[in-house]
């Protein structure tokens, strides 16, 4: 089983560098063939350790090697499989399969087709060091490892120019890198100084020592550590207000936002809240504010996707307002619920994604939804895939999402948050309506990409057989859900409903169908027929409050941004230049000017240097009878 | 009677001719000539201490200096020829090819 831990891991990394052989030179289709046979082999492995760890209910725990040991600080290079992280492997490894394969046939015209899939491989290692690690160093080196792949990957097309932030709100692909890094950043410095606190007080990194010394901790200590470390995670699952750099990461190439962006690295947060569980549900104060967060995240983000005009970045929206609905969960001590709402989300959103590659391969890169429409007709298994997935992401029974979904909602119920239920009900009727005004728009209604001259086209064949799994467990996996459950409270507190919330499930469920439903049928009546454009709501101020994300990408730049450009530009021109710069200038200045004065000392004739030496000489000679007169 | 600071006297007013020697003249051999002069006012003062201390070694040591000295005379009146021959001069301030 041992041997299966490290092939799941480092399957990947060989990938990563195999394709990176070959980064420099043109296209080459094998590089792809090879990489997606490689996460293939990965994402066996995880199923069968899966499977070993479901019918055994035993971990499998390797320790690679010390990797730190200096003083009392020992950290090895140690990785588990146990019934987390083998979720989080299955799931990870599954949807990079898919998303490998895909790129083959997405990237097939890009000039950098090898490098692309060396960052993704690098990608799927940093993803699995996450999720593996036993202990807190190691997640944390695979959570920068996971920023840096990011970053790499949404800038891939670096040599885009900047442009306005009116032509594109995300200026330019390395903008939006730099972005998502600098943001993470802030977050990873909670993180730290999280892990600093969990080490200073309990002595250990490694998940099971500091969790086995939670009852010898105070209070104080556990509420800030929880505090620190959901700030990190708030970074890397982009809440509020760290959330800007999510929409903008669409710059990256779409499988990079179907995989990272969607289905793995943001929840990578979701993951350290549930991996940390213990930790969590001893700070009660620390868990309400999470998933009064998530809540508002949720809300907050569906909201922006009610009226966004571009593809990739509704779907963007709709992933931060689920990551919302999973902290909400967490939040709300139903860890196996969030953890399951992960794997499900991960499915359907991955799908939803590379359905909108599809369309943005198909339009020549155009994503806007208001110059497509009727795409159905040159599209069909690509409508079939975002209408599945859509009615996934809608919680329409039976699929997926409604088996996630609803449970994270009856557990606000069930919690007596009933404010953070409402609005998560209300999020559910608008996660309904965007999802299917962005179907309805690109696929149904007037052909208006003609006027475009774009020639639409489907996808490769085995680009859609790729997606298929992706479709199927959209649709499947709700049915698993209490399967699941047996599987994962082998490690994840168990969180049952009471007596009251389960004689009130039906009418609950009925509840948010009946929203999600008339989410879908006002966004029938409005788009299904064809686009019809009001100026006067266009106009109108909420409309624009949303269309502009609350114009908090402004105000970040106004307040952040451009202060701390003219701090630096001050800095730069009165510190830098006039203090520093000046006194190292000083300091060769003097020893310069010095030897080009005594150079005249240097006149080649030696009775010069004779009466130097000489006067040289008296002068040491007075020194020293000076130096014996008066000492 | 001639004491000890007579003899140091005398050898501190050769080594100053010898200084002054070696500080004002141009010419080469004249500058052979003064660190010679130097010498002789250190063998003076060896040999005077020794005496005055009744330790032989001052005395050795003045030896010593006469012996380096007439080696050091042997090889530099052979670089002067040397030079002489090349450079037709002994003048230091026509030598100064070294000017930095």
């Amino acid at each position: 089983m041992e041997s299966l831990v490290y092939i799941a891991l480092f399957a990947p990394l060989v990938s990563s560098l195999f394709a990176g052989l070959f980064a420099m030179s043109p296209r080459q289709t094998f590089v792809g063939v090879v990489s997606s046979l490689l996460l293939f082999v990965s994402f066996v492995s995880s199923v069968l350790l899966g499977y070993h760890i479901a019918t055994t209910g035993a971990n499998v725990h390797v320790t690679m090697m010390d990797w730190i040991s200096v003083a009392d600080l020992h950290i090895p290079f140690g990785f588990m499989a146990d019934q987390v992280s083998v979720t989080m492997m299955v799931v990870v490894t599954l949807v990079s399969t898919v998303v490998h394969i895909y790129s083959i046939g997405y990237m097939d015209h890009d000039k950098s087709f090898n490098r692309f899939f060396s960052y993704l491989s690098a990608f799927v290692f940093s993803m699995l060091v996450l999720v593996m690690s036993d202990n807190f160093a190691g997640l944390f080196i695979g959570w920068e490892g996971v920023g840096v792949c990011s970053w790499l990957l949404i800038g891939f097309w670096y040599h885009k120019p900047d442009v306005s932030r009116e032509e594109n709100p995300s200026i330019s692909p390395s903008w939006a890198a730099n972005e998502a890094f600098i943001m993470n950043r802030i977050a990873d410095l909670g993180m730290l100084v999280g892990l600093f606190i969990i080490f200073w007080n309990t002595g250990s990194l490694q998940y099971d020592v500091v969790f086995s010394q939670i009852p010898n901790l105070a209070p104080a200590v556990l509420t800030a550590a929880a505090a620190a470390l959901f700030i990190g995670a708030m970074g890397k699952s982009a809440q509020f207000p760290l959330h800007t750099w999510l929409t903008d990461a669409m710059e990256g190439p779409t499988p990079v936002s179907a995989l990272i962006h969607a289905a793995t690295m943001v929840t990578a947060g979701v993951f350290l809240v549930i991996r940390a569980n213990p930790i969590f549900s001893v700070t009660p104060e620390v868990s309400y504010f999470i998933a009064a967060l998530g809540t508002f995240v949720a809300f907050f983000a569906a909201s922006m996707a009610l009226v966004n005009r571009d593809l990739k970045r509704i779907i963007a929206f709709s992933t931060l307002s689920q990551l919302g609905y999973m902290f909400a969960a967490a939040g709300l001590g139903a860890y196996w619920i969030a953890l399951f709402h992960l794997a499900a989300h991960a499915f359907f959103k991955a799908l939803l994604f590379l359905g909108a590659g599809n369309v943005m391969h198909a339009m020549h890169g155009e994503l806007d939804i208001f110059k497509m429409g009727g795409l159905r007709k040159k599209m069909g298994w690509t409508y079939a895939y975002m209408g599945l997935a859509s009615l996934a992401l809608a919680g329409i029974p039976p699929l997926a999402g409604f088996f996630s979904k609803d449970a994270i909602i009856e557990t606000a119920f069930n919690e007596g948050t009933l404010i953070l239920w409402a609005m998560l009900v209300i999020t559910a009727g608008m996660t309904a309506f965007y999802s299917f005004r962005q179907v309805f728009l690109t696929f149904l209604g007037d052909e208006r990409y003609k006027e475009f001259g774009i020639h639409p086209h489907e996808m490769y064949g085995f680009v859609l057989i790729a997606m298929s799994p992706l479709a199927i467990l959209a649709v499947i996996a709700g049915f698993f859900r209490d399967w699941f459950n047996s599987f994962i409270i082998h490690l994840l507190p168990n969180y049952e409903m009471s007596e009251h919330t389960h004689h009130l499930a039906l009418i609950l469920g009925a509840i948010v169908l009946v929203v999600a439903v008339s989410g879908i049928v006002l966004a029938y009546i409005k788009y299904a027929k064809g686009l019809q454009r009001s100026e006067k709501t266009e106009n109108g101020f909420i409309y624009k409050l949303l269309a502009n994300q609350y114009y908090i990408p402004k105000i970040y730049e106004a307040l952040i941004t451009k202060p701390y450009a003219e701090i630096s530009k001050l800095m730069w021109t009165k510190v830098d230049i006039r203090i520093v710069d000046a006194t190292v200038d000083g300091i060769a200045k003097t020893i310069y000017k010095s030897g080009d004065g005594s150079r005249k000392m240097q006149t080649g004739n030696l009775s010069n240097y004779l009466n130097w030496m000489a006067g040289g000489a008296l002068v040491l000679l007075f020194i020293t009878v000076a130096s014996y007169v008066i000492g | 009677m001639i004491g000890l600071n007579h003899y140091l006297i005398v050898a501190g007013l050769l080594f100053a001719i010898g200084l002054i020697g070696v500080i004002r003249r141009r010419n080469l051999l004249m500058l052979f000539f003064a660190t010679e002069i130097m010498l002789n006012a250190a063998n003076v003062a060896f040999a005077a201490i020794s005496h005055y201390y009744n330790d032989l070694s001052g005395q050795m040591f003045a030896f010593f200096i006469v012996a380096i000295a007439a080696s050091e005379v042997a090889i530099g009146l052979g670089l002067l020829i040397l030079l002489y021959k090349k450079q037709g001069t002994l003048d230091l301030d026509d030598l100064a090819t070294m000017k930095g």
